[in-house]
């Protein structure tokens, strides 16, 4: 199962035009932030929509602009960690994770949400509030949540950056058992060079909209194609002053 | 039943009760659409709804003469059908009510709706939810305080109408004489004593309830 997208789409004076096709592994979308990452997941999403373009996901397409083709969010079966969890409030943990069940699962789905929340280690976690648990916790609820549909790929929109660098090391372990074991496609957008050089697969930097460079983690971080992804695969160079859309 | 002072309490709170539920059914409907969805002549719709919140309530009536009487022209051809006019009825009544305390229900619960973080809402359609359901288990009860309040406050906004029921009701005795409606008779005609009874109660009840709507705009989720 791989993805192969085609993006164009232009808001508020930023362009967007990226391609790129992965496999089934973790591909780290790499870049400063308003550099598109973000605006890519939500276009693989289908919480917006391109200008122009095309989303492959395995033999299905989810979205086709020459074809008229725009299958609708809840029918991708994309698993989508949002950068704030989005968790709902007013549910339980349980509650969380058993809302991404299909809907004739949910009554017998019992067993789904307790492997899950055995998975994620949310055991005694079950019955509290997303506030009542600490951030590492939400995190492993927020992954569950986008798993427990088997979803056919997952989109994390660096949902790392508010823990501290402890919790950040577990969760990396966490994110690459979890690919293994439910053996899906990752797209992990992120801004942290250290982040993508011990994650990724396939790196994808991008810049401006635009795709600079593509390859293996020691491919683009050893031998940069040019001197933007020089700039920013040298630590400092994510401080570069760069061009931020409003969004 | 007939008591000068019982009737017109039972039948204020009878008046506010009905509006108030089918303020909450509009309202939230309302309130959802005007909160969610984009599309031509928006504002204008909620400038509508939103008019007799400023208009004098006697124009409010007026309107509601105009549509309703027995020569207008939803009044007419269903009078001239059934015999059955609205006007001069505890229905007028709850109709003035409705008209006039509904926006109260729609500002206040629109505010709460797009106040409901997008990500959640996205995060609903994401994990397999249809928008019905999305607007069922995550917007709704999350805005679920908000709803409450303009609900209180439609109902304590219902329980004071005066001047629209003045106009479509008329103030019958025992018929659709509400407090208002009652204590502007009762001073009219001198009846101290009764209207200081009544201007007592109706003042605890609509302070009850807008000490109820503050408590629940206030405590957040």
């Amino acid at each position: 199962m791989g993805l192969s997208v085609r993006l164009m789409k232009k808001v508020r004076g930023f362009t967007l035009d990226v391609a790129w096709e992965i496999g089934n592994e973790l591909a780290v979308l790499f870049g400063c932030s308003g550099a598109g990452k973000s605006m890519t997941l939500q276009l693989i999403a289908g919480l917006a929509v391109p200008d122009k373009g095309r989303v492959h996901v395995g033999d299905r397409t989810l979205f086709d602009s020459s074809a008229g083709i725009n299958i609708p969010p809840r029918k991708r079966s994309m698993g989508y960690v949002f950068q704030d969890l989005a968790l709902f409030p007013h549910m339980t943990v349980k509650e969380n994770i058993a809302y991404g069940l299909d809907r004739p699962e949910r009554t017998r789905g019992e067993a789904g949400v307790v492997q899950m929340i055995d998975a994620f280690h949310l055991n005694k976690l079950e019955d509290k509030l997303p506030s009542e648990i600490s951030g590492g916790q939400k995190q492993r609820a927020a992954l569950a949540r986008a798993l427990i549909r088997r979803p056919d790929a997952l989109l994390l929109d660096e949902p790392f950056s508010a823990l501290d660098t402890h919790l950040r090391a577990e969760m990396r372990s966490l994110l690459k058992d979890t690919r293994e074991k439910f053996n899906v496609p990752v797209i992990l957008v992120t801004h942290d060079v250290f982040e993508a050089r011990s994650m990724a697969d396939t790196i994808i930097v991008y810049s401006n909209g635009r795709i600079a460079q593509t390859g293996t983690p020691s491919g683009v971080f050893d031998c940069p194609a040019n001197s933007e992804v020089e700039g920013l695969v040298d630590a400092g160079g994510l401080f570069l002053p760069s061009q931020k859309p409003a969004f | 039943m007939d008591n000068p002072v019982f009737f017109p309490m039972r039948l204020s709170l009878q008046v506010a009760a009905v509006a108030t539920f089918f303020i909450i059914i509009t309202g939230v409907a309302v309130a959802y659409f005007l909160a969610r969805r984009d599309f031509r002549g928006k504002e204008l719709l909620d400038m509508l709804f939103t008019l007799p919140l400023v208009l004098p309530p006697t124009v409010t009536g007026y309107y509601l003469i105009i549509i309703f009487g027995r020569n207008g022209f939803v009044g007419k051809p269903l009078y001239e059908r059934t015999g059955w006019s609205i006007m001069f009825t505890w229905y007028a009544a709850v109709l003035a009510s409705f008209v006039v305390a509904l926006p109260l229900m729609i500002k206040t619960a629109r505010a709460a709706i797009e106040s409901v973080d997008k990500n959640l809402i996205n995060a609903s359609y994401t994990l397999g939810h249809t928008e019905l359901e999305t607007a069922m288990k995550v917007i709704l009860p999350l805005a679920k305080r908000g709803i409450i309040a303009g609900a209180v406050l439609s109902f304590a906004r219902a329980m004071g109408e005066f001047g629209a029921t003045l106009m479509v009701a008329g103030d019958l005795p025992g018929k659709t004489d509400t407090m208002p409606l009652a204590i502007y008779s009762l001073a009219g005609s001198g009846e101290w004593s009764g209207a200081n009874t009544m201007v007592i109660l109706l003042t605890a009840i609509s302070g009850a309830f807008l000490y109820l709507a503050n408590k629940y705009t206030r405590r957040t989720i």
